[in-house]
């Protein structure tokens, strides 16, 4: 690994401002434009492309950036204009003409283009008064954003940008003021709650590690992200992976771990570029590597690969995919904490995890404890701290990603932050926390449920990843029941049998029924093999595959009926069924 | 098998860039380079990592994203997870199926394109997404869909 060239956070720090200075008050404009994986879905490198050329046509001399997501999804490719002393003018759906124009009028004529503005953030200057401040939009201004603080704001593949809005001032300060168990303590006292799915408390997983007197530990970091509908993961990685980088350092040094991996999909490159191009600027700034900065720390960092497997966000099957294996989960015990990858003891914490760390660390664990639920033992309620990363997804108006305070409703997020369902339509369903989360109706009771880890659990639903996918009235909830249970089918590993056949035979019956075949015996035959499948797997995959179904009957039994009975869709689903028939072989 | 590609081969699995090297990075890193693992590749990675040809292929048959054949000229992919089946995807494999003249995933018979099926590309909120030679396109139409699908089939293979 490269040579540290310097160990001073301060000279460090000192450097970071002087260029974001020059940044954001030189003598240039300066242009960002989104290109993580939304921006690029919706044309966001083709805008970069015609923004560069637009410059050179108009002699302008402007430094461009790609950023990740600012959340606003239905908005991208989102394209921002910063001229020296000038506001933040932030403009939607951008196409490369509307790109040229802004470069002529705004970039380099010094005009707004007001018609394709969303807003603007700083002092208004030369916005002219029908653009409105970017704060106000639905989507932004309840938001409290900790995780995503830097989201489409800063360059992610610049660790500079990064330091000189805060950060690694939280590893400094643990380095030079806590020693490990400080650090971790600091995690305990936030309530912090691991965001993978089991919300399971971070600060006490980090204490199965720490009291491993093993030489050789591991902080892996999971952004395996195969949950259709949860984009959050990517969205943190591919907008700012140096927060993730320096929690993972941050809870290596609670851990006395010595080596971490961050754990991501193969082919999702806006992720995998911009992590490992902030880890390589921290090796050479001495953030990362043999005695980090000047202390007796020693800590290294790489990114594995994995290939296209949902079950590889499972711990174990996530280690047995470091190793190179087919990522199929492991028995337990032994335990990661004591057994981990390459027979190490490890540690596993999804990646919205770790990037609360460097936040905490800074303002304190009570600070992050003071926001979200409080707990309510009475009623199996442990209180969730800290806030909600959702990724909103399906019929709804602003999809996107969104950073709020636990403890608000699902009503407050739907529908006065993301505008509800559009075209006037009424909004039936809600698929949430992945695949293997339920499906909820959106019934008055269900919209005021509070996003919560345990509220959510005792509703039948998980708020696990944070993917919410909005269904309306149209969507047949048959339909999209046999959708979940053919990824499912087509994710399970195979290693245990319940789960692979179990899975099979799900789909099977649920294209049966899909297709007005049903029988009556069908529903209580999927009862049966759901329960064989929750006793009978290794992982969550199979525990909680049988959900999608057990919701549904809960919620939409009558469609069941309807279909088992009256031989009757239930909403568009399709005459001919799609399941892919490639399996995992 | 050419010396060319047999070279591709060996400098992908001796040249990664990160320091933990494993059967499933090299085959990885073998289908970056050349978009596919044949035999040699197997033997190649096997020897590599002191391996049995077993487990190098046991590894390589469990995750869907490795072909064993030379990749057709183009690749389309189409999402089906939840939230672009909501937004309408079947009627985006069926456009895609019909543009390609397949009725199922596969590769087309003149050889230019293969067509997949895929479970999260990752842009859900443009959903529903495919995929073109890697690069993602949102908020398709069926339209959309074949008019991506033609351009793509006339402009330079990716491979």
């Amino acid at each position: 690994m490269a040579t540290p060239t310097t160990v001073d956070f301060d000279s460090i720090l000192a450097e970071a401002e002087r260029r974001w200075q020059a940044l954001t008050n030189g003598d240039r404009p300066w242009v960002r434009v989104g290109t993580g994986l939304a921006g690029e879905a919706a044309g966001g490198f083709e805008v970069v492309s015609a923004v560069k050329a637009a410059l050179e046509d108009n002699g302008v001399a402007a430094n461009v950036s790609e950023v990740g997501t600012l959340g606003l999804c239905f908005a991208e490719p989102l394209l921002d204009v910063q001229t020296p002393g000038g506001p933040r003018v932030f403009y939607r759906n951008v196409t490369p003409e509307i790109a040229e124009r802004i470069v002529s009028e705004h970039v380099a004529g010094g005009v707004p283009v007001a018609d394709h503005a969303i807003g603007y953030l700083g002092h208004r200057g030369i916005a002219p008064d029908d653009i409105p401040r970017l704060d106000d939009h639905p989507m932004l201004g309840q938001q409290q954003r900790i995780a995503l603080r830097n989201a489409g704001h800063i360059d992610p593949s610049d660790l500079y940008q990064y330091i000189a809005n805060g950060g690694y001032a939280a590893l400094n300060q643990a380095l030079t003021a806590m020693t490990p168990d400080e650090a971790r303590q600091e995690v305990l006292t936030s309530g912090l709650r691991g965001r993978g799915g089991a919300a399971f408390p971070a600060g006490v997983k980090w204490g199965f590690l720490a009291g491993n007197p093993d030489p050789n530990k591991y902080i892996l970091c999971n952004c395996e992200e195969g949950d259709p509908g949860a984009f959050n993961d990517r969205g943190i990685l591919e907008s700012d992976p140096a927060t993730v980088v320096e929690g993972i350092t941050i809870a290596g040094y609670a851990c006395n771990a010595n080596r971490g991996y961050i754990f991501i999909r193969h082919g999702h490159n806006q992720p995998i570029d911009r992590t490992r191009a902030v880890i390589e600027q921290a090796y050479e700034l001495g953030l990362l590597g043999q005695n980090i900065l000047g202390s007796d720390f020693s800590f290294d960092v790489e990114v594995a690969l994995t290939g296209d497997s949902y079950v590889s966000g499972e711990e174990t099957a996530l280690m047995e995919a470091i190793e190179g294996k087919r990522s199929m989960p492991r028995y337990r015990p032994p335990f990661p904490a004591q057994v981990g990858v390459f027979g190490k003891p490890s540690n596993i914490n999804n990646v919205k995890t770790l990037a609360y760390v460097p936040e905490i660390i800074a303002r304190g664990g009570e600070w992050f404890a003071g926001i979200g639920t409080p707990a309510d033992p009475d009623n199996r309620i442990n209180g969730s701290s800290g806030t909600a990363i959702l990724c909103l997804s399906g019929d709804i108006t602003y999809a996107g990603l969104i950073e709020v305070p636990l403890g608000m409703t699902l009503r407050q997020v739907l529908f006065d932050m993301a505008g509800g369902v559009p075209n006037g339509k009424r909004m039936k369903l809600l698929q949430t926390g992945g695949p293997l989360g339920g499906v909820l109706s959106a019934s008055d009771a269900n919209l005021d449920l509070v996003l919560d880890f345990d509220v959510f659990r005792a509703a039948g639903a998980i708020l696990g990843s944070g993917g919410i996918i909005v269904c309306d009235e149209d969507t047949c909830a048959v339909d999209l029941t046999r959708n979940l249970i053919a990824f499912c089918q087509y994710e399970s590993c195979g290693k245990c049998f319940p789960c692979r056949m179990g899975m099979s035979h799900l789909l099977e019956i649920l294209e049966r029924i899909s297709n007005l075949e049903g029988t009556e015996e069908d529903l209580a035959l999927m009862r049966n093999i759901g329960e064989n499948m929750q006793a009978g797997s290794l992982c969550g995959h199979g525990q909680l595959g049988f959900n999608p179904v057990s919701s549904a009957l809960r919620y939409f039994g009558d469609e069941f009926e309807a279909h088992i009975r009256e031989k009757r869709h239930t909403g568009d689903c399709p005459d001919q069924v799609f399941s892919p028939k490639l399996t995992r072989r | 098998m050419d010396a060319a590609t047999q070279s591709l081969i060996a400098h992908a699995v001796n040249n990664q860039p990160q320091s933990t090297v494993t059967v499933l990075s090299s085959l990885l890193a073998v289908e970056d380079a050349i978009g596919y693992i044949p035999k040699e590749a197997v033997d190649a990675v096997a020897s590599r990592m002191d391996a049995t040809v077993n487990d190098v292929w046991a590894v390589a048959t469990f995750y869907p994203n490795f072909r064993f054949d030379p990749p057709m000229e183009h690749r389309v992919e189409v999402c089906w997870g939840p939230s672009c089946h909501v937004m309408g995807a079947g009627s985006i494999i069926a456009a895609a199926q019909d543009a390609l003249g397949l009725s199922d995933e596969g590769d087309t018979p003149d050889g230019k394109a293969t067509l997949r099926y895929n479970t999260c590309l990752g842009a859900c909120a443009h959903a529903p997404v495919m995929a073109i030679d890697h690069h993602l396109a949102g908020r398709v139409t069926p339209e959309s869909a074949r008019e991506r699908i033609a351009t793509a089939l006339q402009s330079v293979p990716s491979h």
